[in-house]
């Protein structure tokens, strides 16, 4: 089991994981968001790549209604 | 100029738009009634909020993507709720990336949750940042000139001080300092914050504002689909009178717009 923390949750998952496996996961898969790890951006296309290790602080952001 | 012919684009970044309107797309009953809004006001760019997804609560959420396409509308991600250039730095990367590279953003850091007023020191910080980091910045401010000179002087390729506070619908409270700003700028300015009314929109438009961006006038108002064709109007009207050069105030000098000779009965003044 690896714990990280998404959006502010502390979550754990079955390891080991990659950003694309977080997102089926947590149903996200397929949808438009954008990914923050560890204060850092991750690509769309290096999701499939980029594990999600223990203690993780991940922040996934969709566009909503704004001013 | 001939009305209607759109020689009169609004350019921002070396891009023209038709429209010198643009819209938020907060606090709409659905995105069936933003799109309905955003659709009526004929705005080109839109501005959305960048926010934390839902996380397997509620799979089906809709997204406000699809009712306002990238493909058809400039997406414009804002830091709406950010008090430091640190968060607004973060959460334009991340809508750069949520938005394929898209690199046109509006950067506003707050002071005060109360006022919603403008930090403009960390406004400055950010804006020097996202500048450098390739970003094209149109950045909302308070009406102070000499901020939005300096704003203009790092970079940003538009100026938006407030009219009022923003989602007061208070109107233009400071139409002196708008016309400074004006007059010392060269990248565009744009009312962005406090239009109430269709009024609001052309007075900012009269006094040579490039544009006008708002959200709360159209989207609470009792109707929002009739006010966003009203806004729509009045952009048009506020920079056609502009462009038109509006006659000189003339106090108790009235002058008769009908002939003065050839009356019937010519009246001698008592």
């Amino acid at each position: 089991m690896i714990s990280i923390t998404v959006n502010g949750e502390r979550r754990q998952f079955n390891g080991p994981l990659n950003c694309a496996e977080l997102l089926a996961r947590l149903e996200l898969a397929g949808k438009r968001v954008a990914l923050e790890r560890n204060g850092e951006i991750v690509p769309r296309s290096l999701f499939p790549q980029q594990s999600v290790d223990e203690g993780d602080t991940l922040e996934i952001v969709v566009a909503v209604g704004g001013g | 100029m001939k009305p209607h012919e759109n020689l009169d684009p609004l350019v921002i970044a070396g891009k023209s738009y038709a429209s010198r309107l643009l819209v938020g797309t907060g606090k709409y009953q659905d995105f069936a009634e933003t799109k309905a809004a955003v659709e009526a006001s004929g705005a080109q760019i839109v501005t959305v909020a960048i926010r934390r997804t839902n996380i397997g609560q509620n799979p089906n959420e809709p997204s406000l993507l699809e009712a306002i396409p990238p493909s058809k509308f400039t997406l414009l991600p804002n830091t709406a709720g950010c008090y430091t250039a640190e968060d607004a730095v973060r959460t334009l990367r991340l809508a750069r990336e949520l938005l394929d590279g898209h690199d046109l953003v509006k950067l506003e850091v707050l002071g005060d949750p109360k006022s919603l007023y403008p930090n403009v020191v960390e406004t400055l910080g950010a804006a020097k940042t996202l500048v450098k980091d390739g970003f094209k910045v149109m950045v909302y401010t308070s009406d102070d000139p000499i901020i939005a000179k300096q704003l203009e002087e790092i970079g940003c390729v538009a100026v938006m001080p407030l009219a009022s506070l923003i989602g007061s619908g208070m109107g233009i409270l400071n139409p002196w300092n708008l016309q400074i700003i004006i007059e010392n700028a060269r990248v565009p300015v744009l009312v962005d914050a406090g239009v109430g009314t269709a009024s609001d929109a052309a007075i900012a438009m009269e006094l040579g504002c490039d544009g006008v961006l708002m959200n709360t006038a159209i989207a609470a108002a009792r109707n929002p689909v009739l006010m966003a064709s009203a806004m729509k109007k009045a952009i048009e009207a506020g920079r056609e009178a502009f462009l038109a050069g509006r006659m000189p105030k003339k106090l108790y000098s009235a002058t008769p717009s009908s002939p003065t000779g050839g009356l019937i009965n010519p009246a001698k003044p008592a």
